[in-house]
């Protein structure tokens, strides 16, 4: 079983394929497929296996419900139990609504900046103006920032999108000084002022760890 | 569509071209050919009104129309709302000096927790091309902000918006606050924003869910029709 996660292109467009070895099947946004593999890593969660659906998905939440659900299908009968590692990305509670119809479990929260800073610590953040990064955002944030907006082709839409935000906040999942980097000149791209918060895998971990528990 | 025309003269095209190389521009987001545009109508004497009907609302219908049908995204259409407003710019004062007609009033604001305006600022210019008087409160309005603007401009519409799947659930407490305070009834409700819909709407007891600019124009027109109805059988 390979803990190795696929180069980010191919988590943005097409996913990722579980191993069909475990018991249990996590389907998760391919945002979300290097902490996953590497919680199962240190985790030894050998039972779990990972599909990822493409990440892109997160730039068209109306989507996702049906990708989930068309997935939870492809793989229900390899496996005794299915859990869906998004939050509600956006889907104004139809993704909680079809996971509910279907009896599988999903993460719960608005979405993965939640969980990775933890829902009760994000509950009381008052970050209206912010706007959040990850490690996989950061590293893909030509393709799910820039390109989808226009800016690379228009550059001056960017404060009509961005005019009311004041800082980039990166949630950075791990210790690393290039991502890092990486993160601030996004934010210097958005005219935005930059702040670190490392939040490590947050409730991702506990999460995981309860569900390997089933 | 702009490349084939590069060397097209705007003045030298009669109404009949012009009008409709308008829209072409406009769907091309293309600014400046949008005030020449206006200015060279103006000059032949063409209402304002007719101007912005026919030229600016028409062709952003089509805009509104492609963006609908998944032809248009949003970088596409904000360069054509940036090029309509260039228009309206012109415009404006000058209907304000004519009787143009006013189709009705409308407060819109983003929900309190939201910042994210752009359908809103959709929204505001289609209304105002369409004739209504359009009162923007701006971003993260509370409930007071709301009950305020609708005491003090007495509108007829209250619009509102929430892109955050966080913040759409405020949209009920504004509701249940006018219905509290014995005012839902005196206005009209509609209510915007990507992550919403029809169910959600109607769930928080708005009058309608508007999925685009485009349809909240024909809605709040229709509804705008149907409260002149009643009051006159009334």
């Amino acid at each position: 079983m390979s803990d190795t996660a696929p180069d980010d292109i191919s988590l943005t467009v097409s996913g990722r394929a579980p191993e069909r070895s475990g018991r249990l099947l996590l389907i998760a946004c391919g945002a979300l497929a290097r902490e996953i593999l590497a919680l199962r890593h240190a985790n030894g969660w050998h039972h779990l296996d990972l599909a990822c659906l493409p990440a892109i998905l997160h730039n068209t939440p109306d989507a996702i419900p049906d990708a989930v659900e068309a997935a939870v299908h492809r793989h229900r009968d390899a496996y005794e139990r299915i859990f869906v590692v998004y939050a509600d990305c956006g889907t104004g509670g139809r993704l909680a609504a079809r996971c509910d119809a279907l009896g599988v479990e999903m993460v719960p929260g608005p979405h993965c900046y939640a969980f990775f800073d933890g829902l009760s610590a994000f509950d009381t953040r008052d970050e209206m103006t912010a706007f959040y990064l990850t490690d996989f955002l950061a590293r893909q944030f030509e393709a799910f920032v820039i390109e989808p907006l226009g800016l690379d082709r228009h550059p001056e839409l960017r404060d009509m999108y961005f005019g009311h935000y004041d800082r980039v906040i990166y949630l950075a999942q791990t210790a690393d000084a290039t991502l890092t980097e990486r993160a601030r000149a996004c934010a210097d791209r958005l005219g935005l002022r930059f702040e670190r918060r490392f939040t490590g895998y947050g409730d991702l971990a506990t999460t995981l760890d309860r569900w390997a528990e089933a | 569509m702009a490349d084939a025309e590069d060397d097209l003269i705007l003045s030298e095209l009669p109404d009949e071209e012009l009008v409709p190389q308008m829209h072409d521009d406009l769907y091309d987001g293309l600014k400046e050919e949008i005030e020449e545009g206006v200015h060279i109508l103006l000059d032949r004497g063409w209402a304002p009104y007719t101007i912005l009907t026919e030229a600016l609302v028409a062709g952003m219908t089509i805009v509104g129309r492609d963006f609908r049908d998944g032809i248009l995204f949003v970088p596409e259409v904000l360069l054509s709302a940036n090029a309509m407003k260039a228009g309206m710019a012109i415009l404006k004062p000058l209907l304000a000096e004519t009787d143009a007609p006013t189709v009705g009033r409308m407060v819109i604001g983003t929900v309190k927790g939201d910042i994210h305006d752009i359908g809103k600022n959709l929204v505001s210019m289609m209304m105002e091309g369409a004739g209504f008087e359009v009162i923007d409160i701006g971003i993260n309005n509370p409930v007071e902000k709301y009950l305020e603007a609708l005491e003090t401009e007495k509108p007829d519409i209250l619009g509102m918006s929430a892109l955050l799947t966080t913040t759409m659930p405020y949209m009920k407490t504004v509701i249940d606050t006018m219905v509290q305070e014995g005012i839902r009834d005196d206005y009209i409700v509609l209510v915007g924003g990507a992550p919403l819909n029809e169910e959600f709407g109607r769930a928080i007891g708005a009058d309608a869910y508007c999925r685009d600019a485009a349809v909240a124009v024909e809605t709040a027109k229709a509804m705008m029709t149907r409260k002149h109805n009643s009051m006159a059988l009334g």
